[in-house]
């Protein structure tokens, strides 16, 4: 089986996150595989235990997505590939994404794309579906089961709690849904074995692909933090005076009735 | 790392020596993978192990057994034994991140530690070619869990000491072993151990004894003060037979194998030690930030900034120290031809060279991280004596790291023991250099002392070791052979020994961090080491003044004491200032930060 998962590396958003001149400070930040898209890497390397055939691992960044890509072939990715936009674009956004994964998977052949359901920082969700556009297969978004009878595929996809069973084929893109699996933990020798393993670099110039051809079609504007927590308030009494007063809050202090 | 047109460093030389940075290793130089290997270990710990914690302390060993099984599979019990007897082969450093991750686990980490330190290295280094065969690949993996049996009840520190005895069978193909090993770590469910015996009474022997050997039997479990999450019991030997296949090593050369092994434990502990630290100082922080007292967090307060500020402070001196060591294995075996890095004797050679910096680390970490815990306890108030509070746990568990693996008493004994022994065998021109120095002194006079980043805290660097010097030369030369006996002379020596390395390692990791990547990025490494140095400098000034007054009198001990003093001559900087400096960045990450 030709198995391909998209990957993106994301500042981890349960560590303190600083803005700077209207961006996030990358300095202090720690860096992680998006954690949706270990779940894909996961049921990717499952998927090919059970199948066999081959995982390769692909992300659209920079020079610095190299250390993500390399704990992915540490979990058992057989070969990676970096897309290197650092140079070529200042901006992109999930058209961007998903154009230039299109241009480099178009040819390919995969028998199933896995991505995540959305990635925890822009948290859009958009680029696997916008690729399968583009690729002209069919994708299921949210999955946490995925059964594979040669070409036949049975999904159970998560829609909002509720659970919805799909039937679909191969070729086929998925993304990956919190409790689709539990990911591995990258063991030492599959980290010692990650050196050796093929991890190739393109840039927009491989994929023919100019720089207009992927200008974003979004623009962002600002960029600000979550207002700051407040102390929760419990409120006492007899329950009859709870609810007034949780009333009278609602209008009065939180203004949303 | 390692610059090959130069020779590897010599253990003890940086005492009367001056180390380029660019030669030691500090914790910025772990490469990609060193990295990832720590990661795995810390999910594993934190996602594995701590959910267990309560079980473990209540001492369901079954859950030890099983994450050590689970641990194997992730290949984090094989880094130190050899890749043909299907172990990972890793170098030190990565081993060590491992350890020092698994020291979140508390009591957990020193089953953990006894199974791959003392209990599997044994073999790793000194067993033949069979026993490597048939003993590791189940070691490394956790299939078998290995332990160490030395102590007895009547031979603690002076370990040679030892009852227990092997007597060959009458056909000639068995040991018969009888005695009561002591405070055996993993005892409750270790399959192998090793064991000293002393063959015919006499000749001190390692063995290999299996648990299921006849004869072989565990007593209860020990109700100890902390590390509960560990078993520890007595291991009994009633006419064990073991093949004679098991002896370790050479009959007679037990000690070779047991003090090899003590190095190696001496520098584990302390780098367990460190993840220790990291995870006390981060409790801490979270709960003075969210503690209240006065209507203001406590994380405001100066003294609690103080309290913050040194543990931190001390960690970084500490954590330069241990990795600074543990770079120098690595550096050291790197020297070694291939055949030889597979000779398991010139390995442990490349570890006994640095024996003195295996002590300095024991020491220095266990001191460090009880003085961590206790001010632990103290920023918790009230509730870190509360046994919900996991830095109750954390006091009670550090605890047992100045005592195990030779208490640090011994373990201060044996750094101006060692140092002299060089002098003796002509490793290090000690007693040249102090002598040369002592004719300098007469005449000498201090220098300026410039105000370029960290240029005070290389002169004080330099005059420490000039005083360790003096201390160490006139000690010797007044006392001579009796010296031995006078052991608050010998520790005092070995603290300043300790300043020194602190000091020298602080101040290299720093200076190489901001050659790397400059100064603004590494404020907090300058600011740690600017505080620590003075600091101990302090410490090693008081120290100076006891020891020669208790070594000379008269006319001689005048002139030493105002060489003394103007060998000490500084300007001090501000530490209270520089401590709230230190706590802002330590309070806002909510950890300890380098």
């Amino acid at each position: 089986m030709n198995i391909f998962v998209l990957m993106k590396r994301t500042f981890d958003t349960e560590e303190k996150i600083l803005i700077e001149n209207g961006s996030i400070s990358e300095d202090d930040a720690e860096f992680i595989i998006n954690p949706y898209d270990e779940y894909a890497i996961e049921e990717a390397l499952q998927l090919k235990e059970a199948h066999g055939g081959e995982v390769t691992v692909v992300t659209v960044g920079s020079e610095e997505s190299e250390k993500e890509l390399r704990t992915a072939l540490a979990m058992g990715c057989d070969k990676a590939v970096l897309i290197n936009i650092e140079e070529d674009l200042e901006d992109g956004d999930q058209f961007t994404t998903a154009k230039i994964l299109y241009e480099f998977l178009k040819d390919k052949e995969a028998d199933i794309i896995l991505a995540g359901n959305v990635a925890i920082d822009g948290g859009s969700g958009q680029v696997g579906p916008r690729l399968a556009e583009l690729l002209d297969i069919p994708y299921v978004t949210t999955i946490t089961n995925i059964e594979i009878d040669g070409k036949n595929v049975k999904i159970v996809r998560d829609v909002e709690g509720d659970s919805e069973i799909i039937e679909t084929t191969l070729p086929l893109l998925v993304t990956a849904q919190q409790g689709l699996n539990e990911p591995r933990y990258p063991s030492l020798p599959g980290i010692m074995k990650a050196k050796k393993k093929p991890l190739e670099e393109l840039e927009l110039d491989d994929l023919d692909l100019e720089e207009e051809d992927v200008m974003p079609k979004t623009k962002t504007l600002e960029i600000y933090l979550p207002p700051k927590k407040e102390a929760g308030k419990i409120l006492q009494g007899e329950l009859q005076d709870q609810v007034k007063e949780l009333v009278s809050l609602l209008r009065s202090e939180a203004k949303v009735i | 790392m390692a610059n090959k047109t130069e020779a590897y460093i010599k253990g003890g030389s940086f005492i009367m020596e001056e180390i380029p940075f660019d030669r030691i290793f500090t914790p910025e130089d772990c490469t990609e993978e060193h990295k990832m290997i720590a990661k795995t270990a810390e999910d594993f710990v934190l996602n594995e192990v701590v959910p267990f914690i309560d079980r473990l302390e209540n001492h369901e060993f079954d859950i030890s057994v099983k994450l050590l099984k689970q641990a194997g599979e992730l290949g984090l019990l094989a880094a130190d034994i050899p890749e043909e007897y299907s172990g990972l082969g890793l170098d030190k450093v990565s081993s060590a991140l491992i350890a020092e991750q698994f020291s979140r686990a508390g009591g957990f980490s020193i089953t953990f530690g006894a199974h791959v330190g003392i209990g599997s290295l044994p073999i790793v280094l000194f067993g033949n070619e069979e026993q490597k065969k048939k003993y590791l690949p189940s070691l490394a993996v956790g299939e078998k869990i290995a332990a160490y049996a030395l102590t007895e009840p009547g031979s603690g520190s002076d370990a040679l000491g030892a009852k227990t005895t092997a007597k060959l069978n009458e056909a000639g193909t068995h040991y018969i072993l009888n005695g009561e090993k002591q405070w055996i770590t993993n005892s409750a469910f270790a399959d192998v151990f090793i064991v000293y015996a002393k063959v015919d009474g006499k000749h001190f022997t390692a063995f290999i004894v299996e648990r299921d050997f006849p004869g072989v039997s565990t007593g209860p479990e020990e109700k100890k003060m902390g590390i509960k999450s560990s078993s520890t019991r007595t291991l009994i030997l009633d006419n064990v037979l073991v093949p004679k296949e098991n002896v370790l090593g050479e009959i007679g050369k037990g000690h070779k194998i047991a003090f090899n092994i003590l190095n190696i434990g001496r520098y584990k502990l302390a780098v367990g030690a460190i993840g220790a630290c990291k995870r006390i100082i981060e409790l801490s922080v979270k709960y003075a930030v969210q503690r209240k007292q006065f209507g203001r967090p406590i994380a405001q307060f100066p003294l609690i900034q103080e309290k913050l500020a040194n543990m931190a402070l001390k960690l970084y001196a500490m954590e330069s120290s241990v990795y600074r060591t543990v770079g120098l294995f690595d550096d050291r075996m790197s020297y070694l031809t291939p055949e030889e890095q597979k000779d398991g004797n010139a390995v442990a050679q490349s570890i006994a060279e640095y024996a003195i910096e295996c002590s300095l680390n024991k020491v220095f970490g266990s001191e460090t991280l009880d003085y961590i815990a206790d001010e632990g306890v103290q920023i918790h108030g009230g509730y870190g004596y509360m046994a919900e509070y996991e830095v109750e746990r954390a006091y009670r568990d550090s605890r047992i790291n100045r005592i195990f693996e030779g208490t640090n008493e011994i373990n201060r004994l044996l750094v101006p023991g060692m140092f002299l022994k060089k002098a003796m065998k002509g490793e290090l021109p000690l007693l040249q250099k102090a002598q040369s120095l002592q004719k300098e002194l007469l005449t000498w006079m201090p220098e300026e002392i410039g105000d370029g980043v960290l240029e005070q805290e290389k002169y004080l660097l330099k005059q420490a070791k000039r005083v360790t010097l003096l201390l160490a030369g006139a000690a010797a030369q007044k006392f001579g052979q009796s010296l031995q006996q006078e052991q608050e002379i010998l520790a005092n020596i070995a603290d300043a020994v300790n300043n020194v390395y602190a000091m020298e390692s602080a101040i290299l990791r720093t200076e190489k961090a901001i050659v790397n990547s400059g100064e603004e990025k590494n404020k907090q490494k300058l600011l740690y080491t600017q505080v620590f140095v003075q600091e101990a400098f302090q410490e090693l000034e008081a120290n100076a003044k006891e020891t020669i007054v208790a070594i000379e009198e008269g006319d001689d001990l005048r002139i030493l004491l105002s060489a003394l003093k103007k060998l000490m001559r500084q300007i001090p900087v501000n530490v209270i200032k520089k401590k709230r400096q230190i706590a802002a960045r330590v309070i806002e990450e909510e950890k300890y930060i380098v």
